[in-house]
């Protein structure tokens, strides 16, 4: 790691950037009703302003020299307790500012998408506010220059996504949705907490900056231990194995939420984590192996649950959770690997949100509805949609000279050359998703936008017909501009190693293995090889025969399971929820028979003697006569004893 | 003429004191049989204080008397006003100031 320096300039303004998003939250959810009129524009302009604020703090940055870019902004004393020291402040960092612009970007479109998506809700005040909220939590999670700071944005994401998963809480359906997101968060948050305290208890300080530099002097197994809690965390927060189950029921939320979710903020969460904490997982290669293992399983588990889901959403957060195993795999990677997670985080921002963006709109125009076997044909109908679409799907597939082209195969191609049994494993899975990838992108694209149109014979919820037409322009407008950056970011971030070398002062040089058993341009050929195949698989599956409006049903096993979610849900409960509710149980048991027992008891036994006690008192003055008597007469005999017996 | 005597009958006072505080029911009896009981320790006393040739068994006493003294004009005006009330100087009707 090299020197830390002080914020100066304008980075010394840089707090401004978590200010105006909370400002814009503070302001309509106090101001209430009065702001209805005017508060979705303030929740747009917070974000607009909060871009090009990072937009200032990024080329003032770039003009500083390299080894001078990692800033500290001291902001005050936090919590000043004895041995526990802890600043609140925010570290300027190429690795900070990347997020910055991607969260205010990306996050800023999907705000004006919002305008014309929830123009029709009555809310749509506090829904901006909600927004905002979610935007400035997860400034604060990228900017914190602790792991406490980071902890207090990771909550606040997490508060945020229960308050806008849950947004349309008179639906019993949303209302678990955001409960279950909340509660699986909160098993990953133990994990982050966790850590934090081991990092705490050894190194007595959770500001970055001394505990990295210091990173080297803790024992392997603490840097293991701290380095899989954090991946527990990171789990929660990103979805991944086993706690991904969450995600996919999170789309009960507004699309516009969706698109936040997975592209901007929050699912990011976990990879900035990880790349953030590099040098600690730099020095455990198991807590690497780790990541790299839960990366490779959810990159998998996602692209195969992806290939049976009819709802164009859950395909999409499956497609997410896939997209996510792939940035852990390449952070887990360690040095080889930790650019290029961040790299593809990036393109997949773009048209991750392209995607959510698009299919939101396919739902607008489409009253709602969200299974694909009730639309076909929507091409003519909605152009834009389609076309913006369509990029973002090509660039998901990795097609030449897309973003995913340049992210995904960089991923493929290093999980190759890490050598041995673990190179062919994890690079034969991480190709293998990319073939799912095609496949079920492809089925997606054919079943929504080609093919015969079945929304015409169709009725809607209502029982009135579908009318699908071409969203408004404040909602294609933001769609374009994704599309264009599906298109362009992964050559504009990769080619020439512009990316990882503007990242090397927060992540180190990004390191290439001399050689793996396969060369990059065969792991190339192979990806595109594999992504053809399912290209072609899914267009012989789906668009030559009619896709039937009624899912089929009885099917093959592992269309069962994967619809299943590959039990997903039934592992947590019988790995967790279970022994959890019986370990409540029982501890309700010990602590009503055991703790209440004993302190109960102890209280009536008093009570009970006392009760009995008390009946001494006669009233007759002969027996309390007769008492003193005999109490002196065996006062008398005992100094009589005492006085003859010695 | 020797002290044991004395002792004796004064231990035998306080006997007979006792007892009656305890089985006579009558408040002025039991008030009569604690005056005894007070009166023998008196005598025992001054037979210690003979015995010793001692005067502070002697002044023991008298402060014993003093304190008796002071004790039957409250106790008696006590007696009187329960009987005032109550027609009746049984210590086992006074039984009021129980659990």
């Amino acid at each position: 790691m090299g020197t830390v320096f002080a914020a100066s300039g304008v980075a010394s303004a840089s707090w401004l950037l978590l200010a105006l998003p909370a400002l814009g939250a503070l302001v309509l959810l106090v101001g209430g009703r009065r702001t209805d009129g005017w508060g979705h524009l303030l929740g747009c302009a917070t974000i607009a302003l909060a871009f090009v604020w990072g937009l200032v703090l990024f080329f003032h940055t770039t003009g500083l020299p390299a080894d001078q870019r990692v800033q500290n902004l001291h902001l005050w004393s936090w919590i000043p307790v004895n041995d526990l020291q802890v600043d609140f402040g925010l570290r300027i960092d190429p690795l900070s500012l990347t997020f910055v612009l991607l969260i205010t970007g990306v996050g800023g479109l999907i705000h004006i998408y919002s305008i014309g998506y929830m123009s029709h809700d009555r809310d749509r005040r506090r829904f901006f506010a909600y927004l905002n909220l979610f935007v400035a939590s997860m400034l604060l999670l990228v900017l914190g220059n602790g792991f406490v700071t980071l902890y207090l944005g990771w909550e606040g994401v997490g508060l945020a996504s229960y308050l806008l998963i849950g947004w349309y809480s008179d639906r019993p359906t949303a209302a678990t949705a955001a409960k279950k997101a909340f509660l699986m968060n909160r098993v990953g948050d133990v994990g982050l907490a966790l850590g934090i305290f081991i990092l705490f208890a050894k190194l007595h300080t959770t500001q970055f900056t001394e505990v990295f530099a210091q990173a080297h002097t803790l024992s392997g197994g603490t840097l293991t231990a701290v380095g899989l809690l954090f991946l527990l965390g990171a789990c929660g927060k990103s979805g991944q194995f086993p706690l991904q189950a969450w995600l996919p029921d999170a789309m009960e939320g507004p699309t516009p939420v969706s698109a936040l979710i997975h592209a901007a903020t929050m699912v990011t969460a976990g990879v900035y984590l990880v790349a953030r904490a590099n040098p600690i997982f730099d020095l455990t290669s198991s807590g690497r192996l780790a990541v790299v293992i839960i990366g490779s399983i959810t990159l998998l588990i996602g692209s195969i649950i992806g290939c049976a889901y009819d709802d164009i959403k859950k395909v999409l957060a499956y497609s997410t959770v896939s997209q996510i195993g792939y940035m852990m795999l390449a952070v887990g990677l360690g040095p080889f690997g930790y650019a290029l997670g961040i790299v593809h985080l990036l393109s997949h921002g773009f048209f991750k949100a392209g995607l959510f963006l698009g299919a939101g709109s396919v739902m607008h125009a489409m009253d709602d509805e969200t299974d694909m076997r009730r639309f076909g044909g929507l091409f003519r109908r909605m152009p834009i949609t389609a076309v913006t679409f369509g990029l973002g799907y090509l660039a998901i597939i990795g097609f030449p000279g897309l973003s995913g082209f340049f992210s995904k195969d960089a991923i493929i191609d290093a999980a190759f050359r890490q050598g041995g049994w673990q190179g062919w494993v994890f690079g034969v899975a991480a190709a293998l998703g990319a073939g799912l990838t095609a496949f079920y992108m492809t089925r997606l694209v054919i079943m929504t936008f080609f093919g015969d149109a079945r929304w015409p014979e169709l009725k809607t919820a209502e029982g009135k017909d579908y009318h699908p037409h071409e969203a408004k322009s404040v909602m294609t407008v933001p769609m374009i501009i994704l599309a264009v950056g599906s298109v362009g970011a992964g050559a504009f971030l990769t080619l020439g190693h512009r990316m990882s070398d503007w990242l090397t002062p927060s992540l180190g040089q990004l390191q290439e293995h001399a050689a793996g058993p396969l060369s990059s341009t065969v792991v190339s050929v192979l990806v595109l090889g594999v992504s053809a195949i399912g290209v072609l698989v899914a267009y012989l599956v789906v668009a030559r025969r009619a896709v039937p409006v009624q899912r089929p049903e009885p099917v093959s096993w592992p269309v069962r399971a994967a619809r299943a979610d590959l039990y997903g849900n039934s592992l947590n409960e019988v790995l967790v929820a279970r022994p959890g509710q019986w370990f409540t149980g029982v501890l309700v048991f010990i602590d009503k028979m055991g703790v209440d027992g004993l302190v109960n008891g102890l209280a009536a036994a008093f009570g009970g003697t006392s009760g009995r006690l008390r009946r001494l008192q006669t009233g007759f003055v002969r027996s309390y006569a007769l008492t003193m008597l005999g109490g002196a007469i065996l006062l008398v005999a005992a100094l009589l004893l005492v006085r003859f017996s010695a | 003429m020797t002290p044991t005597y004395y002792l004796l009958l004064s231990a035998l006072l306080f006997a007979i004191g006792a007892i009656g505080v305890l089985v006579r029911r009558n408040a002025i009896v039991v008030f009569m049989c604690i005056e005894l009981m007070l009166n023998s320790v008196n005598l025992t006393l001054v037979t210690f204080a003979r015995i010793n040739g001692s005067l502070s068994g002697q002044v023991m006493a008298f402060f014993v008397m003093v304190v008796a003294a002071a004790e039957v004009v409250v106790g008696l005006a006590i007696i009187m006003s329960i009987f005032r009330t109550r027609r009746s100087a049984s210590v086992d009707d006074s039984n009021l100031l129980k659990y």
